[in-house]
């Protein structure tokens, strides 16, 4: 592939500039809070500890000047110190190491689930484009699109946990229950559904909208018609030139869009609590915990940057117009 | 007459006639919510548990007696007004720059842009759920932070416009007949970028509200305001005994956030027609 190691450098670069960014916008929003820094840093656990409250000051150098601080603070980033929770009574980025791979594993499913069933859907409604059903999926993706997923996560738990007994209510897979192997996955991919599929509810809204729109637009162009002379079946059509064409914009917005699924992570995991970095958000804001917040913030844009690269090489892949070295 | 053409061509959406009627019920409630209830939601008016249609409560009582009919009620002004207002500022942010970078080009919109990316770049709810975090909930940092991760599309919306009607006749007129700069951007460009941003605007609302609703379940919300959001997670641990107070309130943000959807997709079919006739123009 042409260009590609230009490509990355260039990416890798404009990656370390934002994450550059946002390392200041956590500094200054420190600073920019609300009360001493030091006691912001320490969090509500640690602030009632004079001792932790006074190795922060010495630790950031709080009453140094403001830009000595925020070099202090740059460096302690960049060599993986994120600050240390009280209440946790750990470094942040071991906290945030322990819990990012149950994240991955709920945000990831719920993309492919929303991207694959939003992509069906959405192809449904173009190929019978003005029916009943056409509507219909376009009435569901509308609800899906509106409706707040903490609250359907609940609804859709009450039904299939509390009343129909289907599906766990919580966690990662059943305490205590001694599973491995291919059991130990059933287990978990039972706790994922409900998580997954409300996570991902949303999004197959967007998707199958953009996929619809996308379809229509494409079956008219010229390179469509030229298919159909040659007698190829309707069927080859629209799987082989339509289909390919189409979801390719959907593809771009979905990779972008990836990253941002952590923020409904938060809601989801809080929800049936699943111990990825989302519930570790919500206890941190219960407890005033803003190092960990902060850490969440950081490494949550980090897997945005990372999508957001990785989608733009899929698409190089899948369009060989593309040329990355531009 | 323009504005006939308007309501004919929005009401041939039926989807959107439903989304204004759905609104319409939203707005009275909030509006009259002191008068029909006009007791505080926060105040113990029954016995707690009760369910929909017991004992005289409409929608039932909540774990602590508080009529969940009457938190419906005046969270529809909590939501209302947090979503209007964080919509507004994100305009006017967004409009802001966005203008100044479609009609200054050159290093402006560089730099404008990429301060945008970097926006976008930062996943929205994390980000706010940090700020209302650290700034303390309350009214004004709800609706700053809703309006910080906002903007950026509202700021590609208004240069985009603003690129596009900068090389038309009717702009150059004005440059070469020395109008200023803030004339021309407030008197000619501006009226006729409105569409798109009107569109954007409603469906913003619907994102905000929703977004408000979020952080209030998260116990972010504004602690005096009995949100909706609030409602839905102050009910979280009691839903297997209790699933109307979580139900109702839900169903609330639903469907608001549905009609506010719907009439976005209505004031696009009403409006874009005519956009595509001021093209010819």
């Amino acid at each position: 592939m042409a260009g590609l190691p230009r490509f990355l450098a260039g990416r890798l670069i404009k990656a370390i500039v934002i994450l550059f960014a946002i390392v200041v916008i956590n500094f200054l929003l420190v600073h920019a809070a609300p009360g001493d820094p030091a006691m912001v840093m320490a969090g509500e656990a640690g602030a009632a500890d004079p001792k932790f409250v006074e190795q922060l000051r010495q630790q950031f150098g709080l009453d140094r000047p403001l830009l000595e601080q925020l070099a202090t603070y740059v460096s302690h980033v960049a060599t993986g110190d994120l600050g240390f929770s009280y209440r946790q009574q750990q470094s942040v980025w071991d906290l945030l190491l322990a819990r990012l791979p149950a994240t991955l594993v709920l945000t990831l499913t719920a993309f492919v689930f929303a991207l694959v069933v939003g992509i069906i859907l959405g192809t449904l409604a173009a190929v019978r484009a003005g029916s009943v059903s056409d509507s219909a999926i376009t009435v569901l993706a509308l609800l899906a699109y509106a409706t707040p997923i903490y609250w359907v996560g609940l609804m859709l738990m009450l039904l299939f946990s509390v009343q129909l007994g289907w599906l766990p209510a919580f966690g990662y897979e059943t305490v205590g229950g001694g599973l491995s192997g291919f059991a130990r996955m059933i287990d978990i991919g039972e706790h994922l559904l409900l998580p997954a599929l409300t996570l991902g509810m949303f999004y197959m809204a967007v998707y199958a909208r953009m996929t619809r729109a996308s379809i229509l637009e494409v079956r008219d162009m010229d390179f469509v018609k030229t298919a159909r002379a040659k007698g190829l079946s309707h069927g080859a059509v629209v799987v082989r030139h339509v289909l390919r064409n189409a979801i390719l914009p959907v593809i771009t917005v979905a990779g972008v869009q990836a990253g941002h699924l952590i923020g409904g992570s938060i809601l989801i995991e809080t929800v049936f609590a699943w111990p990825g970095l989302g519930r570790l958000a919500f206890e941190a804001v219960l407890q005033r915990d803003y190092q960990v917040l902060l850490g969440i913030f950081f490494i949550s844009s980090v897997m945005v940057i990372v999508f957001n690269i990785l989608t733009d090489l899929i698409y190089s892949l899948v369009d060989p117009r593309i040329d990355l070295a531009r | 007459m323009q504005s006939m053409n308007f309501w004919r061509a929005y009401a041939r959406n039926k989807g959107a006639v439903i989304g204004l009627l759905i609104m319409a019920v939203v707005v009275v409630l909030g509006l009259f919510a002191p008068l029909i209830y006009p007791e505080s939601p926060w105040d113990m008016v029954n016995a707690p548990f009760l369910g929909p249609m017991e004992e005289g409560s409409l929608l039932g009582t909540d774990t602590l007696g508080r009529d969940i009919a009457s938190g419906i009620a005046h969270g529809a002004r909590v939501s209302l007004l947090i979503g209007l207002t964080s919509t507004a500022v994100a305009l006017v942010i967004g409009v802001t720059l966005g203008a100044l970078a479609g009609f200054f080009g050159g290093w402006v919109d560089d730099t404008l842009m990429r301060f945008t990316e970097l926006f976008q770049t930062i996943p929205n709810f994390v980000l706010t759920v940090v700020l209302v975090a650290i700034f303390t909930p309350s009214q004004g940092s709800i609706v700053l932070a809703i309006a910080i991760v906002s903007w950026p599309p509202l700021a590609r919306l208004a240069r985009a416009e603003f690129m596009a009607l900068r090389s038309r006749e009717f702009v150059q007129a004005a440059i070469t007949t020395g109008q200023s700069n803030a004339t021309i951007i407030f008197r000619e460009i501006l009226p006729n970028s409105l569409s798109p941003l009107i569109v954007s605007s409603s469906l913003m609302v619907a994102t905000a509200v929703l977004l408000e609703s979020s952080l209030s379940f998260l116990g972010l919300g504004d602690p005096n305001a009995m949100s909706w959001g609030y409602m839905v997670g102050a009910a979280r641990t009691v839903i297997r005994q209790a699933w109307w107070m979580s139900f109702f309130p839900g169903l609330a943000i639903l469907l608001t956030v549905l009609a506010l959807n719907l009439i976005g997709e209505g004031l696009n079919d009403a409006l874009n027609p005519r956009v595509a006739r001021k093209g010819k123009a």
